[in-house]
């Protein structure tokens, strides 16, 4: 499929709908939180304001659209993952259309562990959750699914392709297959890599009280599963594509302070 | 000096007013389709210009306190530009957490009571000393000299210079008295427009280089004609400081050459983490360490040079 096709392939109907002032109602339908009480609703987007005002105060959060526009195409942004704090990060930087209709993918046992958890991950993020634990799943059921049905839906997502946190000394842990599976069934749907920088040392693990750093959110160029690419292939191509979306990458090396200092 | 502080606002609102003006008309005669880069960011500028004046000036007409509560303000969004750069490890959490949350506030506490003796060697001496001794207890020794130096050198910037602004309402000065804050006003005044006039010169008639690798905006010509004409506009200022002309052009030149060298060295720590500007907080501008470094390198100088020759 070529460049134009590409990019003329997004759905002139949900952009139009976005700009007026009743957007509100293209989130009707693939949104749990259309069920729920008035009241929950209003509590969620309290705390969702909260959420990213607290992100922005601590941590002056910014977004660097690098190689990308901020616009409203169905995508999947796929993001390195160092610390709890990296989705709200992300949600904070999005603009709010966007922001209404992109859903997290994350993980339903750490989601569902308390009422309160539960009730950011479902009322306030409207995340797509996932059991992690194979022997929670029912027989046959295919965690997959529930994000396919998501994106046929026409939701875009937040996912972290490495699956845990990275608590090592490397940039990136190797992808899952998640993000393959999804660039496989849907060719025109856009690959977003996302860099999240410095939230390790925002808030290391373990620790409760943040450092107030800047954190940088760079969104790179999308990128698509070729026909007929195999999963490897396609999963080093994704590892590099995020690693180079690292501001650091396009930054002269620093130079060696210690040259000639080694014992 | 209420009225005095008036005539300053209304003079720079004027001020601000013209150069709006100037920037509106480049833009519409150079610039009618928004592409040109260079106009677009001269008018971010000037607008973030009308925030940024309009926020001290109200701190001024509110008086001592807000004033010293914008600069801690000020200290930390700058101490947050800055330690995002610094060297870390894993376990500098709880020092790091202790620059932001002690040695910051007790810097300015100091300052809210007072106390010269002791707010004026807390960081140079006590900070300096305590910080990396919990530092060291965690066990840690990779970088150890690269990380304690550089959290030193940015408490010592984004605070411990950054407070002598505020710093200047405690001086003691006869003949001056309920005026200090006038002071701050000049400083800002002198040291901020010498980096717009630099800025002009340099875009007029700037040709030769001074430093290329550090900074390629900085020229001969746009450091002379700046630092001369700022200077004469703090000389002609003289009136609201307490010096006579001659003493208002010679602390105008001490301020405006120290903040052009202060700007020089933090653009070699930017050129040296590869990054254009310390942040993005302030549109047009970068971030507040890109628009405080001159105030930053002249208030020390400047305190400490009027303390000598006038405080009692």
């Amino acid at each position: 499929m070529s460049l134009t096709k590409r990019l003329n392939g997004l759905s002139p109907a949900r952009d139009t709908l976005a700009g007026l002032p009743n957007a509100e109602f293209s989130r009707q339908g693939s949104d749990m939180t259309d069920q729920s009480p008035l009241y929950r609703r209003l509590a969620a987007r309290a705390f969702g304001w909260g959420i990213q005002m607290a992100a922005h105060i601590v941590t002056a959060v910014r977004a660097d659209w690098h190689g990308c526009e901020p616009i409203d195409n169905q995508r999947v942004y796929f993001a390195n993952h160092t610390s709890n704090a990296d989705l709200p990060m992300i949600w904070a930087v999005l603009p709010p259309q966007i922001r209404r209709k992109v859903r997290p993918v994350a993980a339903a046992d750490y989601w569902l562990k308390n009422p309160l958890r539960a009730f950011i991950g479902k009322d306030v993020l409207n995340a797509v959750l996932i059991d992690r634990r194979p022997e929670a799943r029912a027989e046959g059921e295919n965690p997959m699914q529930d994000i396919l049905d998501a994106l046929s839906e026409g939701a875009s997502l937040i996912i972290f392709p490495e699956g845990l946190r990275n608590m090592t000394e490397e940039k990136l842990m190797p992808l899952k297959a998640g993000i393959y599976n999804m660039g496989a069934a849907m060719p025109d749907l856009e690959l977003v890599p996302v860099w999240i920088e410095n939230l390790n040392k925002i808030m290391p693990k373990g620790e409760v009280v943040p450092v107030p750093l800047i954190c940088t959110v760079t969104f790179g160029a999308p990128m698509y599963v070729g026909e007929g690419e195999d999963k490897d292939t396609f999963l080093a191509r994704a590892t590099q594509a995020l690693l180079e979306t690292d501001p650091d990458y396009r930054r002269p090396s620093r130079s060696l302070p210690r040259e000639g200092a080694t014992a | 000096m209420i009225s005095d502080l008036i005539y300053l606002l209304t003079g720079t609102f004027i001020f601000l007013g013209v150069a709006t003006g100037i920037g509106q008309a480049i833009a519409w005669r150079f610039d009618p389709n928004d592409t040109n880069p260079t106009v677009q960011n001269l008018n971010a500028r000037i607008n973030a210009w009308w925030m940024m004046v309009i926020v001290l000036g109200a701190a001024f007409l509110i008086g001592q306190g807000a004033v010293i509560f914008l600069f801690a303000f000020l200290s930390f969004s700058a101490l947050r530009e800055f330690m995002t750069l610094t060297t870390k490890n894993r376990v500098d959490h709880w020092s790091l957490l202790l620059a932001f949350f002690v040695a910051l506030p007790g810097q300015y506490y100091l300052i809210w009571i007072n106390w010269y003796g002791l707010y004026s060697i807390f960081i140079p001496v006590y900070v300096f000393l305590l910080l990396p001794i919990f530092t060291v207890l965690k066990g840690e020794e990779k970088d150890f000299l690269i990380r304690i130096s550089e959290t030193q050198y940015a408490l010592m910037i984004c605070v411990f210079c950054a407070s002598h602004v505020p710093a200047l309402l405690t001086l003691d000065i006869p003949g001056f008295e309920g005026r200090n804050i006038l002071m701050i006003a000049w400083l800002v005044i002198v040291v901020q427009i010498s980096d717009v006039l630099q800025y002009v010169w340099g875009k007029l008639l700037g040709k030769h280089k001074i430093a290329p690798r550090i900074s390629p905006s900085k020229t001969w010509e746009g450091f002379i004609g700046g630092v001369l004409s700022a200077t004469l506009i703090g000389t002609a200022l003289f009136w609201i400081t307490p010096f006579s002309p001659i003493y208002a052009f010679l602390m105008a030149l001490a301020c405006t050459l120290m903040g052009f060298f202060g700007g020089l060295v933090m653009s070699a720590i930017k050129r040296d983490r590869g990054i254009k500007d310390w942040g993005h907080l302030i549109s047009g501008h970068g971030g507040f360490i890109d628009r405080l470094d001159s105030v930053v390198f002249a208030a020390p100088i400047f305190f400490h040079l009027t303390r000598y020759a006038w405080a009692a």
